[in-house]
């Protein structure tokens, strides 16, 4: 009975640390890349909703906006890629362990949302319709990284 | 020995039956043969036919080079795409047109073999003379690749292209699956057609085949974790014009980004005119609830 109770008290505490670890167990760093990227759709949200018509162009709110991306674009991205954060690794990410092998390539990627962003900075003030091409391109820079190494849903 | 020779002649009529079967069709090409293709208009058949993603190599910076490559898990085993560059003996340079409507439209290779349908055939024998035509003439200006060919992992039975006649006679069926009214041919075309939509968003069966009584109701990725999501009204909320937005820039309403192949699709009808996307999405809205 003893040992039924100790076998059982055992497991009782492994299915708490379990639970426990598992609730904490999305890294800074996972959280952190990802609040970044949700920093970036907010932003990219109001100006295409702008190019799109939805919502009425303004050109302050629209450079805020393209400012942000840019400071972002800024953010040193390998802080928040620590190896063993990968879908194989942890649950809580979409980050493919292949994105690990061709760092240098992703790297380059992230520099070319960073120029992207830079030219939708430099006409984000000029009205609507400069801004839905350079919206464009930031999406390219976004799809190319995501084509390879984001995994689905 | 008198059963023997009754049974002779069914025996004879099964083999018959079972050739004809699986033995691979061929195509009327006169009418084909006597059209021009346009090569300005094949390029707009060729990127919503979505051909470069799957035939580009792994990683390529240029998706014109159709060397072949990349490989594509399924429950039968890997599927390798071949070269279709312009190349005479790597790719498919010495092919006529004829044979190039054999292949694409019933999956059957210039030497009379079964294609696999991870190659979809049965959505593209949907595709217009002209536009089979003008696609050609396109292919033909592409840049010449020598990359051999990478054989097929494929395990028995599945291995035995005859069995593919049977497979085809069973499931390539190349009839609309929607009935629409004229205003949305046009999205039809470009979403069974060309785009071949279903081949990813549309379930199978067991033996890899589309469960057209579910179109478009979302399936299990082929190649990976995740699902590939249901596009039918239950599922899929957007408007017409979300979905539009979505295949030229990438970005759902949340503004959240495309990825996986579908970042390959979005590139491809990135490319085409406006009112193409609009009539996908059209065609898209006009799916029927499960």
């Amino acid at each position: 009975m003893k040992t039924i109770i100790a076998a059982l008290s055992v497991a009782g505490a492994l299915a708490v640390t379990a639970t426990a670890s598992f609730a904490q167990d999305v890294p800074d760093a996972v959280k952190a890349r990802q609040g970044q990227f949700r920093i970036m759709a907010i932003n990219l949200g109001i100006l295409g909703d702008m190019a799109r018509g939805k919502a009425e162009y303004d050109a302050e709110a629209a450079q805020n906006a393209a400012d942000t991306l840019v400071a972002i674009s800024g953010v040193h991205q390998p802080t928040l890629w620590p190896e063993g954060t990968d879908t194989m690794s942890i649950d809580g990410t979409r980050a493919e362990p292949a994105l690990w092998d061709n760092l240098d390539e992703v790297l380059s990627k992230w520099s070319d949302f960073g120029e992207a962003a830079a030219q939708l900075q430099t006409v984000a003030a000029d009205g609507q319709e400069a801004i839905g091409p350079a919206i464009g391109r930031v999406g390219d820079a976004c799809k190319a990284c995501h084509d390879e190494y984001r995994a689905p849903e | 020995m008198r059963l023997w020779l009754t049974l002779l002649p069914v025996a004879i009529a099964a083999t018959g039956i079972a050739w004809w079967l699986t033995a691979p069709a061929t195509v009327d090409a006169s009418q084909i043969v006597a059209l021009d293709g346009d090569a300005t208009q094949g390029e707009a058949v060729f990127h919503a036919s979505g051909c470069a993603s799957c035939h580009h190599a792994e990683n390529a910076e240029n998706d014109t080079v159709l060397s072949g490559g990349q490989g594509f898990a399924s429950g039968f085993g890997t599927f390798y795409a071949p070269n279709i560059s312009p190349h005479p003996e790597a790719g498919i340079g010495d092919w006529s047109v004829a044979d190039f409507a054999g292949a694409v439209r019933l999956g059957v290779s210039p030497d009379g073999a079964h294609l696999y349908p991870a190659f979809p055939y049965a959505a593209y024998g949907r595709m217009t003379d002209q536009d089979l035509v003008d696609l050609w003439a396109f292919m033909q200006t592409l840049p010449p690749d020598e990359t051999v060919n990478r054989p097929h992992e494929v395990g028995f039975p599945f291995n035995i292209r005859a069995g593919l006649g049977v497979w085809k006679v069973l499931y390539a069926d190349r009839g609309w699956v929607l009935d629409v009214p004229p205003e949305l041919e046009r999205g039809r075309y470009l979403v069974e057609a060309l785009g071949h939509c279903g081949e990813c968003h549309t379930p199978r069966n067991a033996l890899g085949a589309l469960d057209r009584s579910a179109w478009m109701q979302g399936a299990p990725n082929p190649s990976g974790s995740g699902r590939i999501p249901a596009l039918t009204p239950n599922s899929l909320t957007w408007s017409v014009e979300d979905i539009a937005y979505y295949l030229e820039t990438g970005f759902t309403p949340d503004y959240d980004s495309v990825g996986g192949h579908m970042a390959e699709v979005v590139e491809n009808f990135s490319k085409l005119p406006a009112e193409d996307r609009q009539a996908v999405a059209a065609y898209i809205k006009a799916l029927p609830a499960p």
